[in-house]
């Protein structure tokens, strides 16, 4: 079963769908999360996070955020930062 | 024409173009309410992820925060007042502000010391107005706030929270805000926003739903240090928006009833000006019959 992943600004969302890997920046380093993953809150540090989409036709997605928090539980990713933006070259959803 | 004729005219004709500009503001103050719902609705699934968060951390970690610390001798207490930055939107400003009024009167009998920080120009010059001393203002935002902005009033809000009472540090903050219920209903609401209670009620899973055991990174302490000052963002955040849609729905509402007080005056008036003009033409016969009468008279007479 695919990741349900939301990636959330303050002001809006910016990306929601199914991936099969998240890899975000914690302060520790980086973390990447597959499904089954255990529940986990996490606090980001400002940096890259990849999401590579369940289906293959939807492209890899590098968005920057600004610092925040992510948290996963029964394989739902929310990632939290107050400022996130989607890079260049990746699909918009 | 007659004086009194031309008297009406021109009040019926200043009374049209006043319509016509509260009209404007009324087409404006729509339009705008629209996309402060959608921002409202845009900025849910930020606070609700946070706001599961932080019930996450509360409920699994024993961990105190200063953030939630309650002070046992509360003397200070700051007042955040979410008032407009324009007026013409009816009672919406005065309503926040007696309603901060009465807190303030509150706390005051309960023997603190009130500290208030004011969001928006009508309040701000409320307070000016009166040489009462404000220990923060924000304007310019009102009827659209950025998250940047509730960004700055949280941090100004948490550093006073956390400064000592000599530095003119706070021992409980409260929000009075606007509660938006719909278009027609407004709330003039008080929040204690801080130390944080994080509300459970909605925000608590069901039973049969039970939140997992979270693994927190890199520690329990620094999760929470992290998520509590977003929190108070955001709840800040929210207000904002919430009195953002307020303003706008009582300014709708204001120019609406503007509206049609001013197509009232104007029919009123096309009345009475109707009335001049008859009884002018009815003056003139009168003149007319009376001078042809009286030269009947002259003439029979001689």
């Amino acid at each position: 079963m695919p990741l349900q992943v939301e990636l959330v600004s303050a002001d809006r969302r910016v990306w929601s769908g199914e991936a099969s890997l998240v890899v975000v920046r914690t302060e520790d380093g980086d973390m990447g999360v597959m499904p089954g993953h255990a529940p986990v809150l996490a606090v980001l540090a400002a940096g890259d996070v990849k999401i590579e989409p369940a289906s293959s036709d939807r492209d890899e997605v590098h968005a920057h955020t600004g610092g925040g928090f992510l948290s996963v539980e029964h394989d739902r990713v929310t990632i939290v930062a107050d400022r996130a933006a989607i890079g260049a070259g990746s699909a918009r959803s | 024409m007659g004086a009194q004729l031309r008297v009406y005219r021109s009040k019926v004709k200043s009374v049209q173009s006043m319509k016509k500009i509260t009209r404007a503001f009324e087409l404006i103050a729509t339009s705008r309410m629209v996309k402060a719902q959608q921002r409202t609705a845009a900025s849910a699934p930020y606070a609700r992820a946070i706001t599961r968060a932080v019930s996450a951390v509360a409920t699994y970690s024993n961990e105190d925060h200063p953030l939630t610390k309650e002070k046992s001798e509360v003397t200070r207490a700051a007042v955040l007042l979410v008032t407009s930055d324009r007026g013409l939107a009816g009672a919406y400003s005065s309503n926040v502000i007696k309603e901060g009024e009465r807190l303030i009167e509150l706390l005051r009998g309960e023997g603190k010391t009130v500290v208030p920080f004011i969001t928006g120009r009508k309040g701000i010059a409320f307070y000016k107005f009166r040489h009462r001393e404000v220990a923060g203002e924000w304007s310019g935002f009102s009827d659209a706030p950025g998250f940047e902005q509730a960004k700055d009033v949280a941090d100004r809000l948490i550093e006073a929270f956390l400064a000592e009472e000599v530095d003119g540090g706070v021992d409980e903050i409260h929000i009075v805000y606007t509660r938006f219920v719909n278009m027609v209903t407004q709330v003039p609401e008080v929040v204690r926003l801080l130390p944080l209670e994080v509300v459970e009620g909605d925000t608590t899973p069901s039973p049969d739903e039970v939140l997992p055991l979270y693994e927190f990174e890199p520690s329990p302490a620094a999760v929470l240090d992290a998520l509590l000052p977003k929190y108070v963002e955001s709840r800040i955040f929210n207000a904002l928006l919430a009195s953002a849609a307020s303003e706008l729905a009582a300014r709708q509402r204001a120019m609406k009833s503007a509206t049609d007080n001013a197509e009232e005056l104007i029919r009123r008036y096309s009345r009475l000006a109707n009335n001049a003009r008859q009884a002018e033409i009815t003056q003139e016969i009168s003149e007319i019959v009376g001078g042809a009468n009286a030269l009947a008279d002259a003439g029979a007479g001689s």
